[in-house]
């Protein structure tokens, strides 16, 4: 990446309209990502400068701003209590605590990696995002939109509800990128999964979800069920770390044993098994 | 180019940075020749520094972003870095060297926490500093032994 000029916001408002000001400015958060990049940038937009850091519980909601490092949602209490601390445990398996104090939960998010480890467990928490600009949007909504974000992202909000929650991540070596990542959590809503890196961005699946939502009793056929399905129904394709059908394979196994380690917290919510 | 003042190693330094320089760069600059470049991808842990005392890595700062910042290297630690070197030696934790200067500055950073330190906390924190040589074992021994003389486990 070549870098002609850095700009120093004092507001949101100063850093949003210095991005819709030239096709080539950027907003930076920890830079570790566009680094990689051969773009040449004309002005980024450094949002170290603003107060974008914080971790805020607001009683029925868990506010995170965008540029939280993932050293410290990994550390953080508040997040190590919601969603059985999937979030945490998902930051703690990427690269070294020294690229995890500079990269952050707004450009993971924004950057929308296939390979994220951040955005499937964030789908299955009910992550909502708030730009500055556009308002509150779903993270599904925003994985649908195509093409460059041209807004700035002020904070990730989740819903603190008792939950219960799992995340697997599959690689071939400690560090690596996820062959595939899968997130299962239990609330008052029911089950979510989510499987990403497949290889491409987390999504949930629905077809499993709603199968085990409508049921009455959640037995282990109707978890084998929804296992299948996420696995058949979710779209998954060959790259250097895993083909498709390792992918599926992969998916039917994990996305069990995400249902299984929930399923007490199911039985508990609403008495639909006994 | 950009004026910024910074601190490097407890001295003040006040210079011109292109916008898109990397501390890497600003480093040897300075005459600071410790922080090696290893993957230039953020990747390896070889060009670790800290900044106000957390480990992160120098080709992926913009040396920028640090003005009013407090920047060590194993220049700024250099008795400490001495020391560990010695348990390293006695346990047989190192070969070539390239990475430790990474690691001195990741168990510097380590020593700040206020809990006891674990293996698993020295584990954790030499995650993301690649070594080819040692196969990790010595090194965890040799770090464990150093704390505990050190009276931080
Ligand atoms: C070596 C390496 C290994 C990695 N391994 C993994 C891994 O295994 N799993 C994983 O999940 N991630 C991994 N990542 C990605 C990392 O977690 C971050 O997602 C990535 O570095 C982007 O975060 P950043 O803060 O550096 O963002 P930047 O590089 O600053 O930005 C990334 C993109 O997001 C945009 N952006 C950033 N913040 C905002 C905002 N607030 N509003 C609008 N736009 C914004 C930027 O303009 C840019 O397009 C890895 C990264 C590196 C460098």
């Amino acid at each position: 990446m070549k870098v002609n000029g850095l700009f120093k916001p004092k507001t949101l408002d100063e850093a949003y309209h210095k991005l819709t000001e030239h096709s080539k400015n950027v907003v930076m958060a920890g830079g570790a990502w566009l680094r990689l990049s051969n773009r040449t940038v004309e002005e980024a937009i450094d949002l170290s400068v603003l107060p974008l850091s914080y971790v805020k519980d607001r009683g029925d909601v868990v506010e995170i701003g965008s540029m939280t490092t993932l050293h410290e949602i990994e550390t953080d209490d508040t997040i190590k209590s919601l969603y059985g601390g999937i979030l945490s445990q998902a930051v703690s398996q990427i690269m070294g605590i020294g690229l995890r104090n500079v990269v952050t939960i707004g450009g993971n998010v924004v950057a929308r990696h296939g390979f994220s480890d951040v955005i499937t467990p964030l789908l299955t928490m009910r992550a909502k995002l708030h730009f500055y600009k556009r308002g509150t949007i779903s993270l599904e909504a925003f994985l649908d939109i195509r093409g460059k974000t041209t807004d700035v992202l002020e904070k990730i909000i989740i819903p603190k509800r008792k939950a219960a929650g799992y995340f697997k991540k599959v690689t071939k070596t400690a560090l690596d990128f996820a062959i595939i990542n899968v997130s299962v959590t239990c609330d008052e809503e029911g089950f979510s999964v989510a499987v990403g890196s497949r290889p491409s961005v987390g999504q949930l699946a629905y077809e499993a979800m709603g199968l085990l939502n409508q049921a009455k009793d959640v037995d282990e056929k109707h978890i084998d069920l929804a296992a299948f399905k996420a696995a058949d129904l979710l779209k998954f394709s060959d790259n250097h770390r895993g083909s498709q059908a390792y992918r599926e394979e992969l998916t039917a196994v994990y996305v069990k044993r995400g249902l299984l380690a929930v399923k007490t917290c199911f039985n508990q919510r609403g008495g639909h098994d006994d | 180019m950009i004026n910024i003042t910074f601190m490097v190693n407890h001295r003040k330094h006040s210079l011109e940075v292109k916008p898109g320089e990397y501390l890497i760069e600003t480093l040897k600059r300075l005459n600071i020749h410790s922080v090696r470049r290893g993957c230039d991808t953020a990747s390896c842990g070889v060009c670790t520094v800290l900044v106000d005392l957390k480990p992160v890595p120098s080709c992926a700062t913009l040396t920028a972003r640090l003005a009013g910042k407090n920047v060590t290297t194993v220049e700024g630690i250099h008795d400490e870095a001495g020391a560990l070197a010695d348990y390293f030696g006695l346990e047989g934790a190192d070969q070539c060297g390239f990475c430790n200067p990474g690691i001195a500055l990741s168990v510097h950073a380590l020593k700040q926490q206020s809990s006891p330190i674990t293996e698993a906390d020295i584990k954790q924190a030499l995650t993301g500093h690649l070594c080819r040589c040692s196969g990790y074992v010595s090194q965890v021994k040799a770090i464990m032994a150093y704390l505990k003389d050190d009276a931080h486990v």
